[in-house]
């Protein structure tokens, strides 16, 4: 007892502490000290043995169920290696006989040579203005189909009364599921006519920033801003789906934080929720950016592709890269068509990279959630 | 001095939630719309601004005002803001889902109007597209479809479902690389497809187009699909499973293919499913490399087929009155397939939940 | 203090002998009443103000489960009430109602008045941003916000509620310091909450809840998730803090309301909805208790 009597002076865990059920352990302590917790008994001298490595032989059914799915497995890789492999092999004469010109060029005409075939050095074959289009018609999706697809997440994750959201939530997976030339067709025939309109009021109004006026025509059918708007509402379920699987693991705890400190929701909202988001969202966001660059059907109804840059988003006139390769497809022989190979590889390698920068952001804002 | 509560029989006692907006609450919030709803056909009666757009921008813009000041006059400066966001959520997802009403309302009343029974029975040899809208069908289109889409089909789902079980069940040490290249490859667009199966098989070897070019370029669209849900599902399936097959004995692929597989077997089909739906409307591969007919060809293997996408593509390049009916009848046919095949995917998925 | 220590080493055990059980009872009563004797009488049942917050007869629903039923208590400003009682009987959901976080649960529903200062907190109309901040609460898992530095972090309540402040150093420190952490973290303050210590981050909690200078501040298990150094610094907190806002706290650990607490409520549910069964003076409660049902609690027949 005497023993234990000087321990009580340092903190000691009392022996009874053994018996306690796990609901009551009392540490006594001295004020201000910290308590000190008894390192191990375990006085061993020897040393531990070596780990043993546990090994077995797959059997042959095993291992030939390995090999014939990691092949499946590795497909991807080796369809994605394949896909640069071939579009590059095509496309190489295309980029090397142009250029520099190929990126910087807007014109499309092919030359032929004396031995009756394409010279693709004499050749016009320019990106340019596809190229242009491709960013600006993604960069009005992006800024018009954004916000509203965040601001609909954000009502779906919070504001929603449960039929409200299950019934919201099964319409705008449905329309990911649309087709692009359902797009296309409705964008044509319903969305064309009214952002025609919207074109000119924006024309009269803001007709003082460059890139609201109109050098020619007046031509405001089939514009850049009319596909950046079918784009938009093709990009806007695949935001809002991301955007409001993220929303919804937002802590709890932090949620109700703010709450319990008088904050309204909009408080909570902007405080907590946004925080939390809004690396998911960016990659989110630029996944739909990708999608919006790759676009062929919906672009081509509705876009009259042009071959010049064009910064007038008003003015009926762009194209971007993919909708352009089906353009010149119809009328190219094959060694034409090597020259879209080259466009398509560019194309391959923009959406490519922009997919892969956007995956990483959200795998890394849902992995490193605490 | 300590209190001890009465027993008391709490039968009478009812729950209530006066959190909840109280009938007031909902007579305001009415009053508000209203009130937004004269402010908008004021305003376009005593400026020059006209229109359908005019009404609705100034309906949202006059309720966000009211909105904010009855707020910020009933409870403050936070409130109102809250209030003010509130409804402006409230208007996005209004505005995100205008556009679904409206295509589907489009599609049924452009498209029904090309609806008959040849549509099903004949195929486009005798008539024209710009021709009457009573004359010929898609029945041509609907089997080139259906063969284009079963190939795709064969090919990818075990290219799509080994991919699954490599990253849920083997769980090497590829599994980082080829969940992210899987990731990758679901953003390659249709046209590059299109033109990488041209380069390596059209102009190399077979010179030609047919239907199983473009069920290969569809297959390639499809798989990152059919891993992506696939993987998702199997990773449902309890880690006791597994153990318990391997526990008996069984090999690594006796317990997957015999107990995971048939485990998961209604979210293997939704993943097929998803796939299908993915690709049935994809036009750009087709164009390049399966082109269009205007008789039936069961044939995949030799001469161009039509399907669905093309006759639709068909239809509305051709420019009349009576092509673009056509294609939003062939449109109406196609969602009309993409809904039931989403539906399935639900009802699977939902009776797998259930289980 | 080392024999009385000594006398308040206990522990909860079903079938422990009789001699172990009359020891812990009146161990208990013995830590209550060194306290009361602290503290002096004058603070328990300070009316000069009026009760600040009262229950009437509150009860609360999940859905159609009837978790708590016809609760009435009276908490007087500047005492500190102790809720204890066996898991699942009411006390958490209790506390939730009278800062009105009960009602974010989907399908709850409640019945009754919670009186601040004379006014029905669920009467229409009433603003509820502006209950919780004169109703704060701190939660059994420390809950600092992780984009934010400790002293955003402490200045959150203001930003959330948008409230203006003419000095925030001052109420920075002020708020630290009665939540016993400004020595700890004055020179740190720019830093992020996340890297503090679980103690620490419960006093960070704390000194947030305290910067919108609520009038009631509600406890849930504040120290279940902590080690009991940590434990140990916050009951000496709420003790300073007991001078300037009410406290309520619910605790699973009867040691813990015997040292803290003025006032005691016992909750208990025989398997229908939780009711508080007996409450009073904390002396009282583990000395003298009227109910056997408490007293079989209190003296670890069971829990």
């Amino acid at each position: 007892m005497g023993k234990g009597r000087a321990f009580w002076g340092r903190g000691y865990l009392h022996p009874s502490f053994t018996f306690c059920s796990p609901s009551a352990r009392i540490l006594v302590l001295n004020k201000g000290e910290d308590p000190q917790v008894s390192s191990s008994t375990l006085q061993s001298n020897i040393a531990l043995p070596d780990k043993r490595e546990i090994t077995t032989t797959p059997r042959l059914s095993d291992r030939i169920f390995r090999g014939v799915v990691t092949g499946g497995g590795l497909s991807s890789l080796v369809i994605l290696g394949l896909i640069l492999i071939f579009l590059a092999y095509e496309g190489y004469n295309t980029l090397k006989a142009q250029g520099i010109h190929f990126f910087t060029g807007s014109k499309w005409a092919a030359t032929t040579g004396a031995n009756g075939h394409v010279d693709f050095k004499a050749s016009h074959f320019g990106i340019a203005a596809m190229l242009i289009g491709t960013l600006i018609c993604a960069t009005i999706a992006v800024l018009i189909g954004v916000p509203i697809a965040v601001s609909a997440s954000i009502f779906l994750t919070f504001y929603a009364p449960q039929a409200v959201k299950k019934l919201a939530v099964t319409v705008i997976d449905l329309m990911a599921a649309f087709p692009s030339i359902l797009f296309g067709l409705w964008g044509y025939f319903v969305l064309d006519p009214i952002g025609v309109y919207w074109a000119k009021l924006i024309h009269k109004y803001f007709n003082w920033i460059p890139i609201f006026q109109m050098p020619a025509g007046p031509y405001f059918d089939r514009s850049p801003l009319i596909a950046g708007l079918i784009l938009a509402v093709m990009i806007i379920p695949i935001v809002t789906s991301i955007s409001r699987e993220i929303f919804a693991q937002t802590p709890l705890d932090r949620i109700q934080a703010a709450y319990a400190l008088g904050g309204t929701k909009w408080a909570m909202i902007k405080n907590v929720a946004f925080p939390y988001a809004r690396s998911g969202v960016v990659g989110g966001t630029m996944l739909a950016l990708g999608r919006a660059m790759g676009e062929t059907v919906a672009v081509y109804t509705v876009l009259n592709i042009v071959y010049q840059i064009n910064w007038h988003i008003l003015l009926g006139a762009g194209g971007n890269v993919a909708s352009m390769i089906l353009l010149q497809f119809g009328d190219a022989s094959q060694e034409e068509v090597k020259a879209l190979m080259a466009a398509g590889l560019v194309l391959f390698a923009m959406t490519l990279i922009v997919n892969s920068i956007a995956n990483l952001i959200v795998n890394r804002s849902v992995k490193g959630r605490s | 001095m300590t209190t001890v509560a009465p027993v008391k029989n709490f039968d009478d006692v009812k729950p209530q939630t006066p959190w909840s907006a109280s009938m007031r609450d909902r007579q305001m919030t009415l009053g508000l719309v209203i009130a937004a709803v004269v402010t908008s056909f004021v305003i376009v009666g005593i400026t020059p601004m006209k229109g359908k757009l005019a009404y609705f921008v100034i309906f949202f813009a006059a309720l966000l005002a009211l909105d904010y000041t009855y707020s910020r006059l009933k409870f403050g400066k936070a409130a109102g803001v809250d209030s003010f966001f509130k409804t402006l959520f409230t208007v996005a997802i209004c505005i995100t889902v205008l556009p679904i009403v409206s295509i589907l309302w489009s599609v049924w009343q452009r498209g029904h109007k090309g609806l008959h029974w040849t549509l099903f029975t004949q195929n486009m040899k005798q008539a024209d597209f710009t021709g009457p809208v009573g004359q010929g069908g898609l029945i041509h289109a609907i089997i080139g479809t259906l063969i284009i889409i079963a190939i795709a089909v064969v090919i990818s789902v075990p290219i799509g479902i080994l991919t699954a079980i490599y990253l849920t069940e083997i769980r090497g040490r590829f599994s980082r690389p080829i969940a992210f290249l899987v990731q990758a490859m679901s953003g390659v667009p249709s046209i590059v497809a299109g033109l990488f199966i041209l380069a390596a098989i059209v102009y190399p070897l077979t010179r030609h187009f047919n239907g199983f070019e473009g069920s290969i370029a569809l297959a390639i669209l499809m798989i990152p699909t059919v891993a992506r849900t696939s993987e998702e599902v199997l990773r449902l399936i309890p880690e006791d499973l597994r153990e318990a097959g391997l526990a008996l004995g069984g090999t690594q692929w006796r317990s997957v293919a015999l107990i995971v597989i048939p485990a998961a077997r209604s979210g293997l089909f939704t993943a097929i499913i998803l796939g299908v739906a993915r690709i049935i409307g994809e036009t750009a591969p087709i164009v390049l490399l399966t082109g269009g007919a205007n008789v039936m060809n069961i044939n995949p293997f030799s001469g161009t087929m039509e399907s669905l996408p093309l006759y639709i593509w068909t239809g509305l390049l051709a420019g009349t009155p009576e092509s673009f009916t056509r294609a939003w009848a062939g449109i109406l046919i196609l969602l009309a397939l993409v809904i039931i095949l989403f539906t399935g995917a639900r009802y699977l998925g939902s009776k797998k939940a259930a289980n | 203090m080392t024999d009385e220590a000594n006398n308040d080493i206990t522990n909860e055990n079903n079938g422990e002998e009789k001699a172990m059980e009359t020891k812990n009872n009146s161990s208990l009563a013995s830590v209550s009443a060194a306290r009361a004797a602290k503290v002096g009488e004058s603070r328990v049942g300070t009316g000069a103000i009026g009760v600040g917050l009262e229950a009437r007869g509150v009860h609360a629903w999940f859905g159609q489960k009837h978790a708590l039923a016809n609760v009435s208590m009276d908490f007087w400003p500047g005492t500190v009430t102790a809720l204890i009682g066996p898991s699942g009987c009411g006390k958490s959901t209790f506390l939730r109602t009278l800062n009105r976080m009960h009602e974010f649960i989907p399908g709850a529903a409640m019945a009754g008045e919670v009186l601040l200062n004379g006014d029905d907190i669920y009467a229409p109309g009433t603003d509820v941003t502006k209950i919780r901040l004169k109703v704060g609460m701190v939660f059994q898992k420390p809950n600092p916000f992780p984009s934010m530095t400790i002293e955003e972090n402490v200045l959150a309540g203001l930003k959330l509620a948008q409230l203006k402040v003419e000095n925030k150093n001052e109420l920075l420190e002020e708020c630290l310091t009665r939540a016993g952490l400004w020595n700890e973290v004055k020179d740190r303050l720019k830093s992020h909450g996340g890297a503090l210590s679980g103690g620490q981050q419960q006093r960070l909690c704390i000194a947030r809840s305290l910067a919108v200078r609520p009038q009631v501040l509600l406890m849930d298990e504040p120290c279940s998730a902590l080690d009991p150094g940590s434990t140990l610094k916050i009951e000496e907190t709420i003790g300073h803090l007991a001078d300037s806002v009410t406290i309520i706290i619910v605790t699973h650990n009867m040691q813990q309301a015997a040292r803290v607490s003025d006032n005691t409520a016992f909750f208990l549910s025989d398997g229908g909805p939780g009711q508080m069964i007996e409450s009073g003076p904390t002396n009282e409660i583990f000395s003298r208790p009227k109910d056997e049902r408490t007293e079989n609690y209190v003296t670890g027949r069971f829990g």
